[in-house]
């Protein structure tokens, strides 16, 4: 048999889409409200507020028609710490993930927390939105979360 | 006011490291140096073109290697209106199934230095090789096939059979 | 309900880098093994049923090439989901249930060392709010794991101690990549990989493939001596959004094995598809299995995670166990999507 090593023929490549998406009009609320440094939820069937918004509501199905600002600080429920970011994530300093309840919110959105230091995290903490300095329609317009403590 | 957001770009990249499988990596170390490398099916009998490892009609491993010439037939054809995004090549031109003397299969490459009004299934073609330097691991060492002038082949009918 | 037994069960040694062998080369001898130990050819097969992922595999309908290992000629009754082989199985058991087959072959595979595994995993989310932050893999575990530790039920050394005993387990697994005897202390003092997941709570990153035949009635007893017959199959789903679950839990699983029926007998073994450490906690409490259960004997997705296998292999070896006569009831596990998103139960019994 021939030695495996030598049967090894590779080539490195890479796979790009440049997909461009219609979002509709419930996720392209909220994503107009973002340009416009405006954070939106949608009303679920029992009343909760839904950020980001569905278009129909998680467990019963029901399509969702009425908007709520919230607001643009919140509360970590949960978060991982990022010690060696990847390409293409929020920051390429070390981060914490995190899931973030904001004021007036009954869900959590997911996003980036610049906390510095692990040693800052923790489940409870408030933090707050910085805008990216050109917004446009994107969920990358929120650049990422900073501790509200500052 | 602003329009309201319609739609968002989403640009998506992964990175690869392609293996080519035991088999194809015989096959292009083949056309390095150029030969033209397939495998003979052990339950069908079949040569296969480019040596793929399986023989996909009978399910089995292929092993027993045959070095096919690089000349063969027009099988089918189809003549291309339309610009590859990212290749030189210019419309019109010709894409063709050639089966390789020595091949029971035919494989597809570029058919030139012919009017894509005069290519037929039967035509007889050669390969033109791109100069020795510029070869690589690659079935794009042979340029095109171009017409040999010989008269053309008859077919056989594979109908039924489960190859092309 | 026609009565469907898993009658074969094949795999190939789970590596982290399977070299020359490209996914076809891979899989002839695994699906060639699994049909010989069913005593089947494809063409006595009634249905064939694959899983897999054109972004693992760096190419679109990858899956198609795959047919080059079976021999698919004449025409064979074939089908594909871009998911773990586990729901290929599922939808292969549907049409032996419609009375379109009595017979199938179903196969997973997956090469996650082509790519890079965490990050193609990132295009299964939200494309709109989520995907564009390209979160991976292990980082939306970890904040799964996070969420379970500060709900007080378990602790770090809990989820290190079901790394032990996945290892452990393995060394008896032929077919796994991660065996041995590790001290839980010595994978403590370990750093945090993305905190507070360590390396030992992620899933090694595997090439492998799995090949199952499933017979109905008759022909499964003809086939094979002791048939593991599937009593029960569900899967269930929950909200793609991680912001509206509680993921401390696994309300899916939950309602899968009340559908699938794994209370209605005692369970003797159950294999689970948990590749992080802490999922296998969610799981097991969502199971509601006893501390007597055999749990993992192959070692789980924690010694071998060839993604879009590894499901099916949960009911493979399961279900080899029952036909080897080491267990008589079992609970075979799958999931798919981050966090427990999606959830595949099924109970299997010897006669």
């Amino acid at each position: 048999m021939a030695n495996p090593a030598e049967d090894v023929l590779s080539a490195s490549y890479a796979l790009e889409f440049s997909y461009t998406r219609s979002v509709g009009p419930v996720i392209g609320r909220f994503l107009t409200g973002l340009r416009d440094h405006r954070i939106e939820g949608v009303v679920g069937s029992d009343g909760k507020v839904i950020v980001p918004p569905t278009e129909y509501d998680p467990f019963t199905g029901a399509e969702l028609e009425s908007f709520v600002e919230v607001g643009q600080a919140g509360v970590v429920t949960s978060w991982a710490w990022m010690a060696e970011p990847r390409a293409h994530q929020p920051l390429d300093r070390p981060f914490a993930w995190a899931l973030i309840r904001l004021d007036g919110a009954d869900t959590a959105l997911l996003h980036a927390v610049d906390a510095g230091d692990e040693s800052r995290m923790s489940t409870g903490m408030r933090v707050k939105v910085r805008w990216r300095e050109q917004t446009s329609g994107h969920i990358q317009d929120i650049a990422c979360f900073e501790p509200e403590a500052g | 006011m602003e329009d309201p957001i319609q739609d968002i770009t989403t640009p998506i990249r992964l990175d690869y490291q392609y293996t080519a499988g035991s088999a194809t990596a015989k096959f292009l170390r083949g056309l390095k140096q150029g030969r033209l490398l397939g495998q003979r099916c052990p339950k069908c009998a079949k040569v296969i073109v480019p040596a793929r490892g399986a023989c996909a009609r009978c399910g089995v491993a292929t092993e027993e290697e045959v070095e096919v010439a690089d000349r063969g037939t027009v099988t089918t054809f189809c003549v291309v209106h339309i610009p590859v995004p990212g290749s030189e090549i210019k419309p019109p031109f010709v894409c063709a199934t050639i089966q390789l003397d020595g091949a029971d299969i035919g494989c597809f490459h570029l058919v030139s230095e012919v009017s894509p009004d005069e290519v037929r299934a039967g035509m007889r073609v050669q390969a033109v090789w791109k100069p020795r330097e510029e070869w690589d691991h690659t079935f794009e060492n042979i340029r095109y096939f171009k017409p040999t002038g010989e008269p053309d082949a008859e077919l056989e009918d594979t109908r039924g059979t489960g190859h092309a | 309900m026609r009565e469907v037994a898993i009658v074969s069960f094949a795999q190939a040694p789970n590596v982290r880098d399977a070299g020359a062998k490209n996914e076809v080369e891979l899989l002839m001898p695994v699906a060639h093994a699994a049909l010989e130990r069913a005593g089947l050819t494809l063409q006595e097969i009634g249905f064939t049923c694959s899983g897999s992922s054109d972004y693992l595999a760096g190419a679109p309908f990858s899956f198609v090439m795959a047919i080059d290992a079976l021999g698919a000629w004449p025409p064979i009754s074939e089908s594909h989901v871009e998911m773990d082989g586990a729901w290929a199985l599922y939808e292969a058991w549907v049409k032996i249930q419609h009375g379109a087959a009595d017979s199938a072959l179903v196969y997973g595979f997956g090469k996650s060392s082509s790519g890079e595994i965490r990050d193609v995993l990132s295009l299964q989310l939200d494309p709109y709010y989520v995907a564009p932050l390209w979160p991976d893999s292990i980082s939306l575990a970890a904040l799964q794991a996070r969420a379970l530790l500060e709900s007080s039920r378990y602790s770090e050394k809990d989820l290190a101690e079901v790394a032990v005993r996945s290892r452990r387990n393995a060394r008896s697994n032929p077919n796994a990549q991660l065996a041995g005897d590790v001290d839980p202390a010595a994978l403590l003092a370990e750093p945090y990989l993305v905190s507070p997941l360590r390396k030992h709570d992620c899933p090694p990153i595997s090439d492998g493939v799995a090949a199952v035949v499933l017979a109905a009635g008759d022909l499964a007893r003809r086939i094979c001596q002791r048939p593991a017959w599937i009593r029960g199959i569900d899967h269930r789903i929950e909200p793609h959004s991680l912001g509206v679950r509680d993921l401390t839990r696994s309300p899916s699983t939950e309602l899968a094995a009340e559908k699938a029926g794994v209370q209605q007998g005692p369970i003797d073994l159950a294999e689970l598809h948990a590749p992080f450490t802490h999922q296998e906690l969610i799981l097991r409490d969502a199971l509601g299995l006893r501390d007597d259960v055999e749990l993992n004997p192959s070692g789980g997705a924690l010694a071998a995670n060839p993604v879009m296998v590894a499901g099916l292999t949960r009911i493979g070896e399961a279900a080899s166990r029952i036909s080897a006569g080491s267990a008589q009831r079992a609970v075979a596990h799958a999931t798919s999507g981050p966090c427990l998103q999606q959830n595949l139960v099924c109970v299997l019994e010897g006669e």
